[in-house]
């Protein structure tokens, strides 16, 4: 009992760590209708420019917030670079140009950093662990990064509810066209939106950075959950993905608890340990096409006139 | 890309200075992208180093060698491979890094008559019955650093083993490996996707299980979080026996959080031999961090081959040479060194143990000898003719 406890508490944990990365991507698909792949490397970009910075300045604070600055302007300068010219294109295009990002990205940390992987501290003030069961201790810093999850997700709720962006941002999700026709400069939005997503993904970035490995293309497979995320949780939507995230986390690490012991009683253990696996890592697939066929636009989809 | 071009012209100076003389011909093939380039580098720059002491010679002769980015992707290495026996410019092939690589250069080299020596890679698939004249292993059988931990476990008296490993081939048959040796019970057998970065799931399964020792076989990426995320989660008074997962090339990231776990090696750099020394210090003096197995193994490579194209007076006869190298007695950094029936390396194991050093750098350490003179499973299976 106490274990599920503590692997729903880590499912959460996962969930807040993938949400602060789907909630920038279902913000960039959502108003801009603009599939973006390089959002996974601006993760990485983040985690790498927090060692950086941290190394320079000696504190991890100093480092989370110029990662996150900087992994910002690099979003903005990328969307104006590069995306921009995209927003009228095919979504193959954008598929194929990002694509692109995610190669030169991936190279250009190889070339200043190296291949070998990174270490990035804990900061001090967090570095302790409490007594969560008998011989297991919890990290503070996994409290903190759900702590900073649901800071976040609070904070673009309000955004994106209450202030006039976050009304432009919701509007420009629905109908991009008629938002500009009613004379917003829906490209100075679309910046801004942007450099908001890269931010909260070089955030993460840096958050994850402690407790994983630093190397390139570190953000490639979170890519992919960042999308079943906002595929389960409705393209565009804040609340989706929050609740997607949530789901894909909590199914996943309660999956690869629960799914082989299960199997185990079925089928005797050594089958269970081939079969228990390969379904555990499926179940996140399994629930996103279980979702899509009772309903295809995700659970939350923002209001879109088609 | 920038490395790559430094060690390929590292290697060519060598050669310049006595291009007159019939060179010997090598191609290092090593993976040099990817998140594995790490290791390849490491191959790369022992085997370097190894010819740079040598002069830039094998055997008195002048070297020229070809290095090759595998990209870790078979198609690609067989092509490039191809590529390099059809211009005439491999006598011997050194490399590769994974099995898998191996395995699909395999044919076309030996086939070519090539000589192919791996200093890294050792598949079953070569050691047993489809054992080859012209093929070499410096390195190991790939099951045997699994079983020093399972030995070990079964040495200490450990009664209750927590496994780990990544859901791939290689994955299962290290767990398969340590229970070869290990008699005891086994409490939990996790296997993990190779994506994966987050071990909380795992690491609380462990915590309930309590076992007197966990084992895990996490290469790369996936060792550095697991290590970190276990220290972080109190578990380090659970000895932690593994291979390929704390060793020089996860160190530098895994920092602190490793110091005392435990690997099963043939090879560290504290061991005391003085062609050992002199490896470890000028590796470290030319590259600037301290080498693995990988860069180790490489660096032998280049010796044995020294010996045996003197031995051998050439590269000309390739049976002769291959007779050479079966027999080539030279300084390894792992003191002695001889080849089993089936070319793989009959030699001892040791348990290792991470130790930080006193200038802040990580290593491993040889702690206990676990085999002596150990030949792998497969060899009896080998008729060499």
């Amino acid at each position: 009992m106490t274990l599920l406890v503590v692997q729903a508490l880590n499912g959460v944990q996962l969930g807040l760590l993938l949400f602060l990365i789907a909630a920038g991507l279902t913000l960039v698909f959502g108003v801009m209708d603009f599939i973006n792949l390089a959002h996974g490397v601006q993760y990485m970009l983040g985690a790498y420019l927090g060692v950086a910075f941290a190394g320079l300045t000696g504190s991890f604070w100093l480092g989370l917030l110029l990662a996150s600055v900087v992994a910002g302007v690099t979003g903005i300068a990328l969307e104006r670079l590069v995306f921009r010219h995209l927003y009228g294109r095919s979504h193959l295009d954008q598929v194929l140009a990002t694509f692109g990002v995610i190669l030169t990205l991936n190279e250009a940390v190889r070339v200043l950093w190296g291949t070998a992987p990174l270490q990035m501290p804990m900061p001090d003030a967090l570095s302790g662990s409490f007594q969560l069961m008998e011989g297991l201790r919890y990290p503070v810093y996994r409290v903190a990064l759900i702590v900073a999850g649901l800071l976040v997700a609070v904070g673009l709720a309000w955004a994106v509810n209450c202030t006039r962006a976050g009304m432009l941002i919701r509007a420009g999700a629905s109908n991009a066209a008629m938002v500009s026709a009613l004379g917003v400069d829906i490209g100075r939005l679309f910046t801004l939106v942007f450099g908001i997503g890269a931010m909260l993904a070089g955030f993460a970035g840096v958050m994850a950075a402690p407790l994983v490995s630093v190397e390139p293309s570190m953000g490639d497979n979170l890519l992919i959950l960042a999308f079943v995320v906002i595929v389960i949780g409705g393209v565009g939507a804040i609340r989706g993905a929050f609740v997607a995230a949530l789901m894909v986390g909590l199914v996943d690490t309660l999956g690869r608890t629960m799914v082989t012991d299960a199997f185990k009683a079925a089928l005797g253990a050594s089958a269970a340990a081939r079969v228990g696996p390969a379904v555990a890592s499926m179940l996140i697939y399994l629930v996103m096409a279980a979702v899509l066929a009772i309903r295809p636009a995700g659970l939350f989809p923002a209001a879109r006139d088609a | 890309m920038f490395g790559k071009l430094l060690g390929a012209l590292a290697l060519a100076a060598a050669t310049v200075a006595s291009a007159q003389a019939q060179p010997v011909k090598v191609g290092v093939v090593t993976t040099l992208s990817g998140p594995a380039a790490t290791l390849g580098q490491q191959l790369r720059d022992g085997f370097a180093l190894g010819i740079e002491k040598l002069g830039g010679k094998l055997g008195g002769m002048p070297v020229d060698a070809t290095v090759l980015d595998d990209e870790l992707k078979p198609d690609v290495a067989v092509t490039k491979v191809r590529g390099l026996l059809e211009s005439g410019k491999a006598d011997i092939v050194v490399g590769p890094i994974f099995s898998n690589i191996l395995q699909a250069i395999f044919k076309p080299v030996t086939e070519s008559g090539a000589i192919l020596i791996s200093p890294n890679a050792g598949p079953s698939t070569y050691a047993g019955r489809a054992c080859a004249k012209n093929f070499f292993v410096t390195s190991y059988q790939n099951d045997q650093p699994h079983a020093v931990s399972g030995q070990y476990a079964q040495d200490s008296g450990y009664k209750r083993l927590f496994l780990l490993a990544p859901n791939y081939q290689a994955g299962r048959d290290a767990l398969a490996g340590v229970k070869s040796k290990f008699k005891g019970e086994i409490v939990g057998e996790e296997y993990v996707p190779l994506t994966q970065m987050d071990f909380q799931s795992e690491i609380a399964k462990i915590a309930a299980a309590k076992p007197d020792a966990v084992y895990a076989f996490m290469p790369g990426g996936l060792g550095i979080a697991l290590v970190k995320q276990y220290r972080q989660a109190g578990l380090a008074n659970i000895p932690f026996l593994s291979a390929f997962t704390v060793d020089e090339s996860t160190l530098p990231a895994q920092g602190d959080a490793a110091i005392g776990f435990y690997s099963g090696a043939s090879w560290a750099p504290n061991m005391d031999n003085a062609a050992n020394k002199t490896f470890v210090a000028a590796f470290e003096a030319k590259y600037g961090y301290v080498p693995g197995s990988y860069a180790a193994y490489a660096y032998d490579t280049a010796m044995l081959l020294d010996a045996a194209v003197k031995k051998a007076g050439g590269v000309a006869d390739k049976a002769k040479l291959a007779a050479a190298i079966e027999t080539a007695d030279f300084a390894s950094t792992r003191g002695a060194f001889k080849f089993g029936v089936n070319h793989y390396p009959v030699q001892d194991f040791y348990l290792v143990q991470v130790v930080k050093r006193a200038d802040g750098k990580y290593q491993t350490e040889t702690r206990k000898k676990v085999f002596t003179a150990d030949i792998d499973p497969y060899a009896a299976q080998c008729k060499m003719n």
